[in-house]
């Protein structure tokens, strides 16, 4: 499972987010995955849980906040707006592919206007941890 | 923290926690041999008994997978994704995902992929990871400069002046940018001018040799046994028989 890598990145950002904002504890990990990596909520759920082991102390009483983000598109040619289901993501090999590494949508997946594979992810790409509750070393 | 964080480049450090040395195989111009020598050089390494990576970051036009004759095949999956194994060299490409289908990504994308990939790849233990650089000193090179702290490049370069004029530049943006460098390698020598080696002097960077051009070695491409007989393979174990060497 490549999620566990992605998860044990989180848990490493949130360390640093933590550092940088003087917390004592982590509380919870908001955290958005993106619907053009076709990774379930439940499963990167499991993945954060599965890698909260051995991680900063701070972390230990940690819950998460999954969502996902719809994926947008815009074609760079004809500047079309779209989203997943306008295109085909998860058609054999080219869905694995995105699935490891999004930009291979430029590999597999066509403006479904003009048919350019020139197109910007404006959101929904990957995983990004979107904010830390948590509480300073004085509370 | 007030906006959101991109976790991925937080895991690099720990990817390569096992690797001795990171050398980015790059030249400023395309066709100079980048991706032959890169190749090779791991396979030369792999078979004095290194333990060598091959990342090919040419991931417009990847081609180390051609040179060393491997086929598509989606890397395992578990802690992240394991290197392919071929003839004792752990490789990712690109190719892996995308087969033969084109990769056209902008900067933005390209950094994305790279990011991706870096955060995900379990490397292992190894003597020393190659990068095979995409041509010139855009987005890849940058991405690498600012993500690799331990990263060393090896230049390739031969005698034709725009390849000279061209290698300077990079010689110079990788002596402001304090980069080590391992030396700078001549490849496909058809004459031998001094011009390479006068530049490697210029810069007081290590001159590793010529590569003579080889008429053969386009039939050897993609087949292990007729390239360990070329004249690339043999310079290029020659050279490295004492190790990679170290940098200036």
């Amino acid at each position: 499972m490549h999620e566990l890598a992605l998860a044990d990145a989180v848990m490493k950002a949130a360390v640093q987010a933590a550092d940088d904002a003087g917390m004592a504890r982590i509380d919870k990990l908001v955290v958005k995955v993106g619907e053009l990596q076709q990774i379930e909520k439940d499963l990167f759920e499991f993945s954060l849980a599965n890698v909260l082991a051995g991680q900063d102390p701070r972390l230990r009483e940690a819950t998460f906040d999954v969502s996902l983000e719809p994926v947008r598109f815009e074609c760079n040619s004809c500047h079309h707006g779209y989203g997943r289901q306008d295109v085909s993501l998860d058609d054999g090999d080219g869905g694995e592919a995105i699935h490891f590494i999004p930009e291979l949508s430029h590999a597999f997946a066509r403006c479904p206007k003009c048919g350019s594979p020139d197109f910007e992810i404006l959101a929904g790409r990957g995983i990004t941890l979107e904010r830390l509750e948590g509480s300073g070393p004085d509370e | 923290m007030s906006n959101s964080v991109d976790p991925r480049p937080f895991a690099i450090a720990d990817r390569l926690a096992g690797v001795g040395r990171i050398v980015g195989v790059s030249g400023s111009k395309g066709g100079i041999g980048k991706s032959v020598v890169a190749s090779t050089m791991a396979l030369a390494l792999a078979d004095a008994g290194s333990r060598v990576g091959l990342f090919d970051l040419d991931f417009t036009s990847p081609s180390d997978h051609v040179v060393l004759g491997v086929e598509r095949s989606f890397p395992d999956e578990q802690f992240g994704i394991d290197p392919h194994e071929a003839h004792g060299v752990q490789m990712m490409s690109i190719a892996f995902f995308a087969g033969e289908a084109a990769v056209p990504l902008r900067g933005a994308a390209t950094t994305n992929a790279l990011l991706e990939l870096l955060a995900i790849t379990r490397w292992g233990d190894l003597d020393v990871l190659i990068l095979d650089m995409p041509p010139g000193l855009g987005d890849t090179s940058l991405d690498v400069i600012n993500l690799l702290p331990r990263l060393e490049f090896l230049l390739v370069g031969n005698g034709s002046r725009v390849v000279i004029e061209s290698v300077r530049r990079a010689l110079s943006l990788l002596a402001e940018l304090d980069v080590p460098l391992v030396g700078l390698l001549e490849n496909i020598q058809r004459v031998a001018d001094g011009a390479v080696a006068s530049l490697a002097a210029e810069f007081d960077v290590a001159y590793l040799g010529p590569i003579p051009f080889d008429p053969g070695f386009e039939a050897a491409l993609g087949d292990i046994r007729l390239l360990r007989e070329t004249a690339v393979y043999r310079e290029l174990a020659r050279m490295l028989a004492p190790g990679l060497p170290a940098t200036k």
